[in-house]
């Protein structure tokens, strides 16, 4: 991957409310705190972005947390000082994450218009009652709303993000969530199954819950690939689908090393092979969000075999996987003579598939993703 | 210094049932004859192996020597010798009690008698030995010492009435039990001048005075330069030093003579010259006879114990070897499986013994073990007329070779109260125990006695025991000898592969339930792999049981955004590791400690 592109992603960490699945850096806020991470996140921006001098930046991602609880004016001062700051791609792919329920049309032209491309609308479901169960603070008639207004606002690349194997949801309910949601015509759709993460509500409460066994699993996976094929959308990764044309290049960006800058309360960042993260504590980003270096803590420092083994693990969760030859050009090793064994193992188990050059997880495969990534570490 | 002439020697020790407060008896007696402050006594002088004091039981036999000034005045030296207060080391107790000439006998004032009581005043009687009760623990709430006056009395024979009454723990009334040592323990016997005779109670390896024998001296003298020899070895050495035990230390002397307890050094390297039981006498001018009641002991339980880290073999070999050194009875030798490569099978005195060398090798050398399932030594009589004593399952020769086999067995006593006779009696039979009888101590307490097979008691038999008495029987056991039983190899198949660490010699009525228990035990203990893996039990080419592990279905699909690389990895990194501590058999991933699982098959 060449070394003068790069993406960027920027944290906001805020949200109405914290569902009960929920792990990662978010919280209710006031308008003081807001104001004032604005501020600090911009500072951060000016001064961090020079490490991005040279660089040509294809892709950003703004995600939360609940970026959309921001005022349509703070969205664009941090976009402002991010377009002054670093070399944004004229067709750069500039996605929002909003959730139903905190955007209006006005507010969604707004952005349009600010320069986002691409918004990705936390839909999770259609169900009233599932969404409830997992704490959503939206109904199915939002999400409608909110997909609607950006259609009107001028959106042509709209991401849904929705959530399957949710406590008390049947087969059943989980085809017609994907049927709704391929109805109304997104340009991606993600579907993520429900992980259980230590310190939820939902992981506390898990012994009274009801969730979906492992057959279930299966066939609710299935049912996506199939569902959303018939809509024209195709899976090219694990928990993703897109019209041909439409994948999202800034995770694509993650799955094949591209280097990327993080921004904000607890953002993470590849950069010179070395994967670092900002601290999660608010004091102290407020206090240094000017002076990058201060805030951050480096996670890993990558060998050559970290990087190889990178490569395959994020590689093979895209379903056109890896290939041979590009493995060599970038690390100048033969692919078999490195990872032989395990590969000759999931080719003959049927996990692992080869057509000429590429080689990538079958359906099987994929289900015990986990096992195959941890045998390649 | 005390008077050394023998009529102010006592040489004595302490029995009791387990817990009924012997260290404490030990440490308060240590303490109030003055050698020790309280300050200077770490809790339990006697017990100082890390692993003793944890497990609250002695383990070697060790000896200690205090002056007492009695209340007629004169200064008594009093020889205490603390036994190992467990069934395992039965032998080791006889050979302490051996040197004493009395012993106390401590009971519990809640508890009364237990099996573990009677079985030592049996053994102390059996030595000749003069011995006197102490009733322990009259400051709990529920002691009532009337009640186990009445049974030491109605049970035992002993007189009763004037047994000290006392709290070892709150040090109460000890005066009372150190004047009845010096008024009721006979004085040693003996005669300094006659040829020298020891009995060896005790042997430890010291790494700079090579091997240290704990002694009595039953006739004879010894000083520095003797030629001393050990009868049943005949092992010659010259004497560098001998001495006595102050608490926590030794203190040379210039001589030892009869009656008297001490040490002998005689830069002897290997504890195996100088056996527990055997006698030392003078190589210049022998006595006539080695003394009564030596045996060579022989281990009763085997199992492999192997490297969790197949490159650690050489570390294990190492720490073997150095706690031989100092514990004659363990018994080591290669051992190679397929399924867990090189490692050792080791004989032990019994099972706690067996635990005690593992919590060490892994406590003390740092080591992390895969241990087989216990196995007793098996006599197998083939069709040529030779027989066989078979210490590992997988040596079993093929079944159309073998005429016959016998299993060891044991005289057990188990002691309960009557409401719990019917569930004892029970899990007795269960064990194929042959019922011997039942004697009634008082109306609600029974002896029950049974001959049982060793292998049916060695697992968890105790634990079973305590858990359908709600911890109240006690229990006690003896080898018996041989007899002749139905028993099979039972082999364990994993995806159609035999592992031989797995197979186990059992009796042939229980060999199908044992068989599907173990399947199932495997079959929650092995995770679930990328394919389908079926465990079997088979008896030759039969298979009796079948459990399989599902393939696995699905992992957690999550999404995988930049900010979570880092974690994901981690997870996989530990999934991995876990990985790397299973044992690989075929394709298939064994956890280690599936290994174990056939120790664990009771419900109860």
């Amino acid at each position: 991957m060449t070394n003068k592109e790069a993406e960027i992603y920027i944290h906001i960490p805020f949200c109405i409310r914290k569902c009960a699945y929920c792990d990662f850096l978010s919280f209710a806020s006031d308008e003081g705190t807001r104001k004032r991470y604005v501020s600090a996140l911009t500072h951060e921006i000016a001064a961090a972005c020079t490490e991005l001098r040279g660089k040509r930046i294809r892709s950003v991602f703004i995600g939360g947390g609940t970026p959309s609880v921001l005022e349509t004016g703070q969205l664009a001062s941090i976009l402002e000082m991010l377009f002054r700051c670093a070399d944004i791609d004229q067709k750069a792919e500039i996605t929002l994450e909003c959730n139903p329920g905190t955007t209006d049309r006005e507010m969604l032209s707004a952005l349009r218009s600010m320069g986002i491309s691409r918004l990705s609308i936390g839909a999770q479901s259609f169900q009233d009652p599932l969404l409830k169960t997992i704490g959503r603070i939206h109904g199915s008639a939002e999400i409608r709303k909110c997909y609607d207004d950006a259609r009107r606002a001028g959106f042509e690349n709209i991401s849904l993000d929705m959530i399957f194997a949710l406590p008390g949801q049947s087969l059943k309910d989980w085809k017609e969530d994907l049927e709704t949601a391929a109805l109304l015509g997104p340009e991606h759709l993600s579907a993520y199954s429900l992980i259980l993460e230590e310190g939820t509500p939902l992981f506390e409460n898990r012994a009274f819950l009801d969730f979906p066994d492992e057959e279930e699993y299966r066939d609710m996976f299935y049912a996506a690939g199939e569902i959303l094929d018939r809509f024209g959308l195709h899976r090219y990764e694990i928990s993703n689908y897109a019209r041909p044309g439409k994948e999202c290049i800034h995770n694509v960006g993650y799955w094949t090393g591209v280097e990327y800058l993080g921004l904000g309360l607890g953002a993470a960042s590849l950069m010179k092979n070395r994967r670092y993260r900002n601290t999660s504590s608010m004091e102290e980003y407020f206090r240094n969000s000017e002076s990058p270096e201060k805030i951050r803590t480096v996670e890993e420092e990558l060998d050559l075999h970290d990087r190889m083994s990178e490569f395959l693990i994020l590689g093979l969760r895209m379903t056109e996987g890896i290939s041979a030859e590009e493995f060599t050009s970038r690390f100048g090793r033969d692919l078999t003579e490195e990872y032989g064994r395990p590969m000759e193992k999931y080719l003959s188990l049927g996990l692992i598939k080869k057509e000429n050059d590429r080689i990538f997880l079958s359906e099987e495969g994929i289900f015990v993703s986990n096992t195959i990534f941890a045998d390649l570490l | 210094m005390a008077n050394t002439d023998q009529s102010h020697i006592r040489n004595f020790c302490i029995i009791a049932h387990i817990d009924h407060g012997k260290s404490t008896l030990a440490d308060r007696i240590i303490e109030m004859t003055g050698l020790l402050t309280q300050r200077e006594m770490s809790e339990q002088v006697l017990d100082n192996m890390e692993l003793e004091r944890e497990r609250g039981i002695t383990i070697k036999a060790q000896a200690v020597r205090t002056v007492y000034k009695a209340e007629n005045g004169e200064e008594y030296i009093l020889n205490l010798i603390d036994t190992p207060g467990h069934v395992d080391f039965n032998y080791e107790v006889s050979r302490s009690l051996a040197a004493c000439d009395g012993a106390i006998l401590v009971v519990d004032a809640a508890q009364g008698i237990e099996a573990q009581t009677l079985a030592n005043v049996y053994l102390a009687l059996d030595h000749d030995l003069e011995v006197f009760p102490v009733i322990n623990k009259i400051d709990l709430p529920s002691a009532d010492p009337e009640r186990v006056v009445n049974e030491i009395e109605d049970v035992i024979g002993l007189e009763a009435a004037d047994a000290p009454q006392i709290s070892a723990k709150r040090g109460i009334n000890i005066e009372a039990v150190l004047e009845d040592i010096v008024q009721k323990i006979p004085a040693p016997s003996g005669d300094a001048s006659a040829p020298l005779s020891a009995l060896i109670f005790d042997s430890v390896y010291d790494s700079y005075k090579g091997v240290i024998i704990s002694c009595r001296i039953m006739d004879g003298t010894v000083r520095k330069g003797t030629n001393i020899r050990m009868m049943a070895t005949g092992a010659v050495e010259e004497v560098v030093e001998v001495g006595y035990f102050g608490p926590g230390r030794m203190i040379p002397c210039e001589e030892l003579s009869a009656g008297m307890v001490g040490y002998i050094t005689a830069s002897i390297k290997n504890v195996s010259d100088t056996q527990v039981g055997d006698t030392v006498t003078d190589n210049d001018r022998p006595c006539a006879a080695p003394l009564p009641g030596y045996k060579k002991v022989t281990p009763m339980v085997y199992c492999g114990i192997f490297p969790a880290d197949g490159s650690k073999y050489q570390d294990l070999r190492d720490a073997l070897e150095k706690l031989q050194l100092n514990d004659a009875s363990l018994f080591y030798e290669n051992e190679t499986s397929v399924a867990l490569g090189f490692g050792f099978r080791c004989g032990f005195l019994g099972l706690l013994h067996l635990e005690i060398i593992e919590e060490r090798l892994e406590r003390e050398y740092n080591l992390d073990l895969i241990t087989t399932a216990p196995s007793v030594v098996y006599k197998v009589y083939k069709t040529d007329g030779t027989c066989i004593d078979l210490t590992n399952p997988t040596n079993l020769p093929d079944p159309s070779e073998i005429d016959y086999m016998e299993e060891p067995v044991v005289d057990a006593e188990i002691m309960v109260t009557t409401e719990f006779v019917g569930p004892i009696m029970q899990l007795c039979e269960e064990r194929r125990g042959q019922y011997l009888g039942m004697e009634y101590i008082e109306k609600t307490r029974a002896v029950l006695k049974y001959v049982l097979p060793l292998n049916e008691i060695i697992y968890d038999f105790f634990d079973a025991l305590k858990s359908r008495s709600r911890g109240y029987a006690s229990f006690d056991y003896e080898l018996k000898g041989y007899q002749r039983s139905p028993l099979v190899k039972l082999d364990i198949l994993v995806n159609r592969e035999e592992v031989d660490a797995l197979s186990f010699i059992v009796y042939e009525g229980s060999a199908y339930e044992r068989g599907r228990k173990m399947c199932e035990k495997l079959k929650a203990e092995i995770p679930r792999q990328l394919f389908e893996i079926p465990i079997q039990a088979a008896i030759g080419s039969k298979i009796i049981a079948r459990e399989t592990v599902k393939a696995l279905r699905k992992d957690v699909l999550a999404k995988c955004y930049g900010g979570d690389i880092s974690r994901k990895k981690k997870l996989l990194e530990k999934q991995k590791e876990g990985k790397k501590r299973m044992r690989q058999i075929g394709n298939v991933e064994i956890p280690q400690k599936a290994f174990m699982a056939v120790l664990k098959l009771d419900d109860e």
